[in-house]
């Protein structure tokens, strides 16, 4: 199986295995490769942001006064929100705080929740996925039903909800309130309602591959059903996983950002992409740059991880078409 | 077809009713002082220890819930047999302490202000979405058909609160040819209604239709190929007809899926929408009561949106079978 002959003329005949096959495709795609430079760059930009803090001599955190108009002390000096040499991307209205690395300190955590807010829910959306689709029965009905309870749940009005809450019960039992909570309660909470989407394709999956006959030969030589579902079912799952897997990160990183910006994620100091929008949403008119760079930031890095996402699916499944 | 009706109904309330359980049990035992909030920021103690009686803390949850649905179909006093007295009458959805109202009268007060936006936006994404699908699947690998599709792969990486701010910044703050957008009841103004519901139609419409552009084009392409296309081919219909009443027709379901699924959860709240252009709906509404924690609204406005979604999803199962003919209902 997966031995495809090479068809170039005078090369030897090469075998090569399905995922290489796939990884070969995925290199010959141009959009694929603008979009994983996008998607890294972004990447570089986030872990390189104590460099520059070093490079510009301040800190996202520190407030710069003298870059404001003085007359009433809230808008940049100079155009397009205070653009210099100094400021690269400009100064945040009110504080006069750099923006540029506010961007670049923002990408971090933006980054930091939606991809562990998705590690979450993939984890918890392929076990559920296997042991529903493997199982069957009573299993298989309880976890369904559980699904379609959680799919049923207005998510962001939910997820804005429950923020407050947990937060007023986490205070209640002696955690302090603040960033260090609010981060792990937005992971779990976008975490709760994405495994869903996840486990229903895996059991999806699961389900067509359990009655295959290697299964089947495996099961008749005596191996457990965890080394059944581990060990012979879940290796020919990686493709579909990977592929929701790429196309979930930007719906994280959207939704993570949307929390954010409706007051419900994370809060001052802390920089975010998202909630530098809430910011700059009372300066909009005066001050359109501090709108405009970390919205169009979000759309470049959203755009990015969607088109990547629809390469890594066409290169895993060449019969799918766009 | 009734049988499978009435059997989707009961699942769906079987559904709602779990869901307003944990939504139930999450707002009101999860806090640790449950009046406290439901009381708000600025409470006087006085007000709390009522509050403390109205919300029958002392009593267990289930007792608690039960009243609580009872109330949904028969109405409720809070705070009975004291000068106090608060009345909610059916479907009582709670009490809210902070503004001193049934949570009911709050959802419906805003309701229409959701209703606009929802409505006039699906009509226009639609509209969109479908028109150049259509066009780019007869025009398949024309530039109009690459210069639609790369607009919809833009569109869907877009955020509300990123292209509203902008379009609010072009169209009311540089340009003036809108005025800021908000609410204004169509009966009254209907002029006046309709110019500041443009944006969030525009916003929402722009973003929203890139899904439908996409599923139309792929679905109708794939709809070409199929046998019962060709045979309609075969028997000499117009291709006018046969791209219309076959292939756009097949191509339908999984565009009805995605559109109720859009339109309920809009219902339920446009959210980021309200937000951004500060529209008094459902949606904002729920940002209020959670910024002031006013925690009957949130329950209310929770389980109302639930209700939407369960709602669609059960009138989006009924329509597969009317648009696809292979769906046999069991």
């Amino acid at each position: 199986m997966g031995k495809t002959a090479s068809a170039v003329v005078g090369a030897p005949i090469e075998g090569r295995s399905p995922s290489r096959m796939a990884w070969d495709r995925l290199k010959n795609d141009r959009t694929a490769k603008i979009s994983a430079i996008t998607v890294g760059f972004i990447f570089l930009l986030a872990l390189a942001a104590p460099i520059f803090t070093w490079i510009i001599h301040t800190t996202p955190d520190q407030f710069h006064p003298e870059t404001l108009d003085p007359t009433f002390g809230t808008n940049p000096v100079g155009k397009l929100g205070g653009i210099s040499s100094q400021h690269w991307f400009g100064v945040e209205p009110r504080t006069g705080r750099d923006v540029f690395l506010r961007f670049a300190y923002g990408a971090r955590t933006s980054l930091s929740i939606a991809l562990s807010a998705t590690a979450l829910a993939t984890i918890i959306g392929v076990l559920v996925g296997l042991i529903s689709g493997f199982f069957g029965k009573t299993v298989d009905l309880v976890l369904t039903r559980t699904m379609e309870i959680i799919l049923a749940f207005p998510s962001i009005l939910f997820a804005l909800a429950i923020t407050p809450v947990l937060e007023n019960a986490l205070e209640g039992w002696g955690v302090p309130t603040g960033n260090a909570t609010r981060i792990p309660v937005m992971i779990v909470v976008l975490s709760m309602f994405g495994w869903p989407y996840i486990a229903r394709i895996v059991r999806g999956q699961v389900i067509s591959l359990r009655e295959k006959e290697f299964v089947e030969a495996a099961r008749s030589i005596g191996a457990s059903r965890t080394h059944l579902v581990f060990k012979e079912i879940l290796p020919n799952l990686w493709a579909p996983i990977l592929v929701t897997v790429a196309l979930n990160i930007p719906t994280m990183i959207t939704s993570e950002a949307a929390l954010t910006f409706l007051g419900a994620g994370v809060i001052d100091p802390t920089s975010d992409w998202g909630a530098m929008l809430l910011a700059s949403v009372p300066f909009y008119s005066v001050d359109p740059t501090y709108t405009f760079i970390p919205g169009f930031g979000l759309f470049i890095l959203v755009l990015a991880f969607n088109l990547l996402g629809d390469s890594v699916r066409d290169a895993l499944d060449p019969r799918s078409s766009r | 077809m009734l049988k499978y009706t009435l059997r989707r109904i009961v699942s769906g309330t079987l559904v709602l009713g779990i869901v307003s359980a944990i939504v139930f049990s999450i707002f009101y035992i999860l806090p640790s002082d449950p009046a406290r909030l439901a009381c708000g920021k600025s409470c006087t103690p006085d007000l709390v220890a009522r509050i403390q009686v109205a919300l029958e803390l002392d009593q267990s949850l289930p007792v608690q819930y039960g009243r609580f649905i009872k109330g949904i179909f028969v109405g409720r006093t809070y705070l009975a047999n004291t000068d106090a007295a608060r009345e909610c009458g059916a479907p009582c959805l709670g009490y809210s302490y902070q503004t001193d109202q049934p949570v009911t009268l709050l959802l419906m007060d805003r309701l229409p202000a959701t209703l606009s936006i929802a409505v006039g936006a699906s009509i226009l994404w639609l509209l969109i979405g479908l028109s150049s699908g259509i066009l780019s699947a007869l025009r398949r690998g024309t530039w109009i058909d690459r210069t639609s599709q790369g607009f919809a792969l833009a569109a869907a990486s877009l955020q509300i609160y990123f292209v509203g701010l902008i379009l609010q910044f072009i169209f009311v703050d540089k340009l003036a040819w809108l005025p800021m957008p908000g609410y204004t009841s169509p009966f009254d103004y209907p002029l006046d209604w309709a110019k500041q519901m443009v944006l969030p139609w525009v916003t929402l419409a722009f973003l929203l239709s890139a899904i439908y552009s996409r599923l139309t084009r792929s679905g109708m392409i794939e709809t070409m190929g199929e046998d019962f296309v060709r045979t309609a081919r075969a028997k000499g219909l117009s291709s006018r007809d046969i791209n219309i009443k076959h292939v756009l027709r097949a191509a339908m379901t999984p565009i009805v899926t995605v559109f109720g699924l859009d339109l309920g959860s809009l219902l339920g709240g446009a959210v980021i929408t309200e937000y951004v252009f500060n529209i008094p709906g459902l949606g904002k509404l729920a940002t209020e009561a959670v910024t002031n924690l006013d925690l009957p609204v949130v329950t209310g406005t929770v389980l109302f949106a639930a209700f939407f979604i369960i709602t669609a999803n059960i009138v989006v199962d009924l329509l597969y079978s009317v648009l696809d003919p292979k769906v046999r209902l069991s």
